[in-house]
């Protein structure tokens, strides 16, 4: 693979994606885009032999990025990303398998693959891109929309409670644990490779905007807004007690890396 | 049970076990499942196996999981299956979408049981058969396989995973509770005399493979991955190169893809029928009233077509051993030369419509639907026949 070209007309990335396929159809002021750049950065720093990663998306906006990373890559069903991905290691376990999708694609309609892939420790590593809202549909509650935020089906406010992914990925069993918001790319970098070495069930959580549905219904009017407030709402504290790392209506939000524990993995090589 | 990798040999067994065995002479190595009955022994004897012959085998979480884990064990380059019955198929309804979409070979099977719901757990049923056919949204082709008897339980879960490898898609193997328990004979070949389909692997280079372009028959080679060819697959409608092809400047490559790649994915079973289809035929040329079964009641037909016999009516038997795609040429043949046609199901009638279809009006069709939880009597069927010919 070809290194950065210091072409100015070229990304030094673009020899990890499928540039055929841009323009990309995210908004401007999405994270998506980010996490990926990162993810790419993570991956060359791992020393990963690329053509033995494999990339496993679901459905929604941070779905897409199966379609933009050139590696063999899977964009599979709303939901079932984490079974997909859990079935091509087993095959082939000497594949890093990664998972990138949103916070509905995982935490939703994917939510009981998610904790029970946890439990069973299986070896992949989940990029949740948590954006507090259902992009692809049009902005509709999520599972991890805060308590009274507004969406297009929660018009005057949430009124039910949001998951809080560390914490309950950390109950379920995984290995590693890290939430950052796009607004700690060096840090979140780190964290993705972290995890990408990690064995067992690592996940990286990333706060991420989105400006065009949650910022606009949730006075975070553009993407520089929510990145403003990213920064000086983030909190580091790895050793917080995750039950306190939920995240309120444009309140504090808790980073860091939470969980690096030791556990045998499935498979166990 | 001997020991070793493979069995050879004559043994009694389920037809569950049997399916198994058949699955591991196949060259599986991947199963996941969830447990149900009347399926569930086929998860506990691949539990055992697997492992012994260098497989896999994993309980999953529901069998919408069981099914992605198929998928994605699939496209590590393993052939893999899962079992259920009609509640946990109708869970894999969605991911057999994305099996026809990504064109990726497995095997589903699905011990029915009887009525919607939790229906009867424990009781036989084939109330499933449209579901096989048109259960996932859109317009696709499915192969199914409708076995009879453990040994065919064996044989057929052999020809699945070797059709499912040469069209690129997930077969069904519809049989049914009865079956599924029932212990009979089964002779279980030599691994060497098992003819066994490979996966069709690329011979273009990684720059140039194009991972949806088919060959002549209208099937793409498959890369698997880690095999260095960094390709993309998605269930949206996609391009040859895998890309989903629904560009906002143009509807008219949309369609054109769309055209494109569901015409294909419907014609390269369409084109392949002879191929698929198997019946088993028995007195037809000189028949005034064919029976036409598949499953379980296809065995209790056998002994009403004797007593038919021996009472002098012209009674022949047509025995669909594959469902779907439908044998439509044959039925058409068939209902010009005969009075009526017979066909016993566990369900209120289902396959019956598609005779009835092809038929056209050319003959009669008369359904003897059963419920209940059992199999026909010979009885029931014989009268069926009668009535056919008075």
């Amino acid at each position: 693979m070809s290194k950065a070209t210091g072409d100015s007309e070229k990304h030094p990335l673009d020899a990890y994606l499928r540039t055929e396929r841009l323009p990309h159809i995210w908004c401007p002021g999405c994270g998506c885009g980010l996490v990926l750049n990162c993810f790419i950065r993570s991956l060359l720093k791992s020393g990963l032999n690329l053509d033995k990663v494999a990339v496993v998306s679901g459905i929604g906006c941070t779905g897409r990025v199966a379609g933009y990373i050139r590696l063999d890559s899977f964009h599979t069903t709303h939901g079932r990303a984490i079974p997909f991905a859990t079935g091509l290691k087993l095959a082939n376990p000497e594949l890093k398998v990664v998972v990138f999708s949103g916070d509905g694609d995982l935490l939703a309609i994917g939510g009981n693959h998610f904790i029970h892939a946890a439990r069973r420790n299986i070896d992949i590593t989940v990029l949740c891109v948590n954006n507090f809202i259902y992009g692809m549909t049009g902005g509709q509650l999520g599972p991890t929309t805060p308590l009274t935020a507004r969406s297009t089906t929660t018009r005057m406010g949430s009124i039910e409670e949001p998951f809080n992914i560390p914490y309950l990925a950390a109950a379920s069993g995984a290995t590693y644990v890290a939430r950052w918001t796009t607004a700690q790319v060096r840090r979140l970098e780190k964290a993705i490779t972290e995890a990408l070495l990690k064995k067992g069930f690592s996940l990286v959580e990333v706060i991420s905007p989105c400006p065009t549905y949650y910022g606009r219904m949730n006075k975070q009017a553009s993407g520089l807004d929510t990145m403003k407030y990213y920064r000086s709402n983030s909190v580091i504290k790895p050793d917080i007690d995750l039950k306190y790392a939920d995240i309120k209506l444009n309140g504090q939000i808790v980073v860091g890396k939470f969980v690096d524990i030791e556990r045998p993995p499935i498979p166990n090589l | 049970m001997p020991e070793g990798k493979y069995l050879a040999g004559e043994f009694f067994m389920s037809g569950d076990e049997a399916c198994a065995e058949g699955a591991i002479s196949a060259g599986c190595r991947f199963f996941a499942g969830y447990p149900i009955t009347p399926a569930t022994e086929i998860a506990e004897r691949m539990s055992q196996r697997l492992p012994e012959v260098g497989g896999i085998h994993i309980q999953m979480e529901d069998e919408l999981a069981s099914l992605a884990a198929v998928l994605g064990a699939s496209w590590g380059g393993v052939k893999a299956m899962t079992a259920t019955s009609g509640p946990g198929f109708s869970l894999m309804m969605e991911n057999i979408g994305l099996g026809l979409m990504t064109e990726t070979p497995c095997v589903v099977v699905n011990m029915q049981r009887g009525d919607p719901s939790t229906g009867l757990p424990t009781l036989t049923g084939q109330g499933d058969m449209m579901q096989a056919r048109w259960g996932s949204h859109g317009s696709y082709r499915i192969i199914a396989l409708a076995p009879n008897s453990p040994q065919e339980l064996y044989d057929l879960t052999i020809r699945a995973f070797n059709l499912s490898e040469k069209y690129r898609l997930p077969v069904l193997i519809m049989s049914e509770s009865a079956t599924a328990h029932m212990y009979e004979k089964v002779v279980i070949p030599p691994v060497s005399e098992i003819e066994i389909t490979p996966r069709r692997k690329p011979t273009a280079s990684p720059e140039e493979y194009l991972p949806y372009k088919p060959d002549s028959d209208l099937v793409p080679p498959m890369a698997n991955a880690g095999d260095g060819y960094r390709f993309h697959t998605t269930g949206l409608t996609h391009d040859e190169r895998g890309y989903p092809a629904m560009s906002a400047e143009a509807q008219d490559k949309l369609a054109e893809a769309q055209d494109k790649l569901i015409r294909r994915l419907v014609e390269k079973i369409e084109k392949n029928r002879d191929k698929i289809i198997e019946l088993d035929e028995d007195g037809i040329d000189d028949a005034e009233v064919v029976v036409c079964a598949y499953g379980i009641p296809s065995r209790v037909s056998s002994r009403a077509v004797e007593r038919a016999r021996e009472e002098g009516i012209k009674v022949g038997m047509l025995r669909l051993i594959t469902v779907w795609p439908f044998p439509e040429d044959r039925i058409r043949q068939i209902a010009g030369q005969v009075k009526a046609f017979v066909m016993p199901e566990i369900n209120y009638g289902q396959v019956v419509l598609e005779v009835e279809r092809c038929a056209g009006g050319m003959t009669k069709t008369i359904p003897v639907p059963h419920m209940g939880g059992g199999v026909h009597t010979p009885e029931l069927i014989l009268d069926a026949i009668r009535q056919a010919v008075r």
